[in-house]
């Protein structure tokens, strides 16, 4: 396996970015929610809220915000949840991707499908 | 090799701003996001596949597992580790104004599988990549997908001239017959493509039977 930046990484550092917290509430996260800034980022808030804001400023994936700060997923998505519970970003989850209630066949809706063909037809 | 050089790349990324930046925003319009994963064996090209449809430059990013989480996971090959890093890639292709569509290159080894859950739940769908030169690396990817029910296609990356046939391939991977398995050259954005709309319209397939003819009906104007 390849070691990346994160490898190389201050674990105190990582650390110190989240306050050493973990939320569970970060797991509604999704890889491909889709992040936007409601507000401009000022100088006195943490570098990382910062730069996640300025980057936000129109809709980014939360696996473009990791790879942007060049930060692990859960840790992203733990600042995140701190910028969602502020009201500085609003979040567009996956709704349609995958089965909703439990019963749900395992795959997503045939019309949804249908978009996906169409669009990628058309590349 | 490709997979290498792009992980290089990204390993001698500066964190900050420079590189990142110049990947192009998302449309204002965008209402999801979507997620098809490419798993396959060191080296066999997934993110060359990636790159050859993507409408961004392959960026990369990383997981950890902490050791408490470790300890929960079923993955015999990490334990005794205080913790691990998973690193893939991914591009992007949006597909119309609200939606888009990530594609992600994912180790297929057994040590990567415990982050599935977390990371690729909600998935449309999987491509198995094969190296026929490497067929064994693909039999654990093919395993835990069956058993994970996710809808999956093989597809096999030419490197050359094929030294076997279609069926001795399906054969050597003990493929179930309702499993799409193609051909393809990575390197060439049509044929990536192709590959990804053989994998949607299976799952198409699968996914009118499994909702039935209500869901069908809907459609109808």
């Amino acid at each position: 396996m390849i070691r990346g930046p994160i490898d190389r990484e201050n674990p105190d550092r990582l650390y110190t970015i989240t306050g050493g917290r973990s939320r569970a509430d970060a797991e509604v996260f999704d890889l491909v929610t889709l992040v936007i800034a409601e507000c401009d980022p000022s100088p006195a808030m943490q570098s990382e809220h910062f730069r996640i804001l300025q980057f936000c400023r129109s809709p980014r994936a939360v696996v473009e915000i990791a790879s942007h700060l060049g930060l692990p997923i859960s840790v992203t998505r733990i600042l995140l949840c701190d910028l969602l519970d502020a009201g500085r970003v609003t979040a567009r989850h996956p709704s349609r991707s995958a089965s909703v209630r439990p019963d749900d066949p395992p795959y997503a809706h045939p019309d949804l499908l249908k978009e996906v063909l169409v669009g990628l037809r058309r590349l | 090799m490709d997979f290498v050089g792009s992980n290089s790349a990204v390993a001698g990324h500066p964190g900050p701003a420079g590189a990142a930046q110049t990947v192009a925003p998302l449309r204002d319009t965008v209402r999801e996001g979507l997620k098809i994963v490419v798993v396959g064996g060191f080296g066999v090209g997934k993110t060359t596949m990636v790159r050859s449809v993507s409408e961004i430059r392959p960026l990369s990013t990383e997981e950890v597992m902490t050791e408490a989480g470790v300890g929960i996971d079923d993955a015999g090959g990490v334990r005794g580790k205080r913790t691990t890093t998973v690193a893939f890639d991914f591009g992007r292709i949006s597909l119309n104004d609200q939606l888009v569509l990530y594609l992600f290159g994912a180790p297929g080894q057994e040590r990567f599988w415990f982050l599935w859950d977390r990371l690729f739940a909600g998935t449309l769908g999987a491509v198995v990549l094969v190296d026929t030169r490497r067929v064994e690396d693909s039999w654990y990817a093919i395993d835990r997908l069956e058993h994970q029910n996710l809808p999956f296609i093989v597809a096999r990356n030419n490197f050359g001239p094929p030294t076997h046939t279609i069926d001795e391939v399906r054969d050597a991977l003990s493929l179930s017959p309702d499993v799409p398995l193609v051909d393809c050259d990575a390197r060439v954005r049509e044929s990536s493509k192709a590959v990804l709309i053989e994998l949607v319209r299976h799952v198409h397939v699968l996914a009118e039977a499994a909702y039935g003819p209500a869901a069908g009906l809907v459609r109808q104007p």
